[in-house]
């Protein structure tokens, strides 16, 4: 009783001060001398359209490095909870371990309508999300976008059929190589370029097109498919460990 | 309707992305069942990511993408500020990155214990 009491009083407090927080918020009226900054120098600095962009890849570039990293310790995070062989020295472990193994084969499969969906739907998820990733410096979209749709093409993959196998293997080296080679052109930035990620070891090429913007779209097409192949690990994981209904 | 006119689209999303930083943690203080938490922790992460957005627009600013619709010399008075976006879009994969593990220790649990709910997994040893 006592806890709900102070429960409510911390969330009476919250909103006592973003109630004061939210009225005396003002919309701005011009940018912040920063996103001006960007504004004005970014297109002709580094040649991309998306100024998000610009500033994810290039600006705050080691930014998206940490991200990238996060997001791989993460994987390997969930990979380590869900692995499939368990320590011998925990019985009611082992015990449930082993039953879980035995109902994994037993996926009810799904149903016409999905499997026929995800045949004609699968490749041009996939197209989609290469896409998005290509165009990252263009248009809305980016690398991590990209790779979040190349991975809910895996799920579509993993609905319909549940017992496909997806090659270990060949995720891990994607990942690691792809993430390897975003490392390699961040030091060509700072032999080649201004510094750590520079864009412009690269040609700018003409403003708007798709190849241009120097590197930008090669560091997106290597997030993306790290990202890609990043999440359908973790999606097979959760798959393979499935334990029966819960 | 003098008032309502007053209303800025950014001051709606602000107060919605507070509204959900407020039921996002009363979910996570009150519920006992693990997923319902997690969901708790999203709605928390999406509020935190509405008022980040809110608070890089600028009056009829427009997305920041530099093209024939809106030429370099107009940018810096037409389009909302890039670098709160730019936060938002590393804040949304950390999220996910978070959420992931969450679940996989939901699983872990629901596998070692039989249950989702918090209450009965009090003692610290199992």
């Amino acid at each position: 009783m006592i806890k709900r009491i102070l429960i409510l009083l911390v969330l009476a407090m919250l909103a006592v001060m973003f109630l004061k927080l939210a009225s005396n918020y003002h919309e701005n009226s011009t940018l912040s001398t920063l996103g001006q900054y960007y504004a004005e120098r970014g297109p002709a600095e580094l040649g991309a359209a998306n100024l998000v962009t610009a500033v994810v890849v290039t600006y705050r570039g080691l930014d998206t490095l940490g991200e990238v990293t996060v997001l791989f310790i993460s994987a390997a995070g969930v990979g380590l909870l869900l692995r499939r062989t368990r320590r011998t020295d925990d019985d009611e472990d082992l015990d449930k371990g082993d039953r879980a193994e035995e109902t994994a084969g037993t996926h009810k499969p799904a149903s016409e309508i999905v499997e026929t969906a995800t045949q004609l739907l699968l490749p041009m998820v996939i197209l989609f999300g290469i896409y998005v990733f290509l165009n990252g410096h263009l248009s809305p979209g980016g690398g991590f976008q990209g790779g979040a749709i190349i991975a809910s093409g895996t799920m579509f993959l993993l609905l319909a059929l549940p017992e496909s196998h997806i090659s270990r293997t060949l995720i891990a080296m994607t990942e690691s190589l792809s993430g390897f080679s975003y490392v390699i052109i961040g030091v060509l930035g700072v032999i080649l370029a201004g510094g750590f990620l520079d864009n412009r070891i690269m040609g700018l090429g003409t403003y708007g097109h798709l190849f241009s913007a120097g590197a930008i779209p090669l560091i997106y097409v290597f997030v993306g498919l790290k990202v890609g192949f990043e999440l359908s690990a973790v999606l097979d994981r959760f798959r393979k460990e499935d334990s029966g209904p819960l | 309707m003098s008032f309502l006119a007053d209303i800025h689209i950014s001051q709606i999303v602000l107060c919605s992305g507070l509204g959900l930083v407020l039921i996002g943690l009363w979910g996570v203080l009150t519920q006992r069942h693990i997923i319902r938490m997690i969901v708790g922790f999203s709605l928390l992460d999406t509020g935190i990511h509405m008022v980040m957005v809110s608070i890089g627009y600028v009056t009829g600013g427009t997305a920041p993408i530099i093209n024939d619709a809106v030429p370099v010399a107009e940018a810096a008075s037409r389009i909302v500020d890039p670098v709160p976006s730019a936060l938002v879009l590393t804040a949304i994969v950390i999220g996910l990155g978070v959420t992931a593990v969450m679940l996989s220790f939901a699983v872990r649990i629901y596998r070692t214990r039989g249950t989702l709910m918090i209450d009965e997994c009090t003692e610290s040893k199992g």
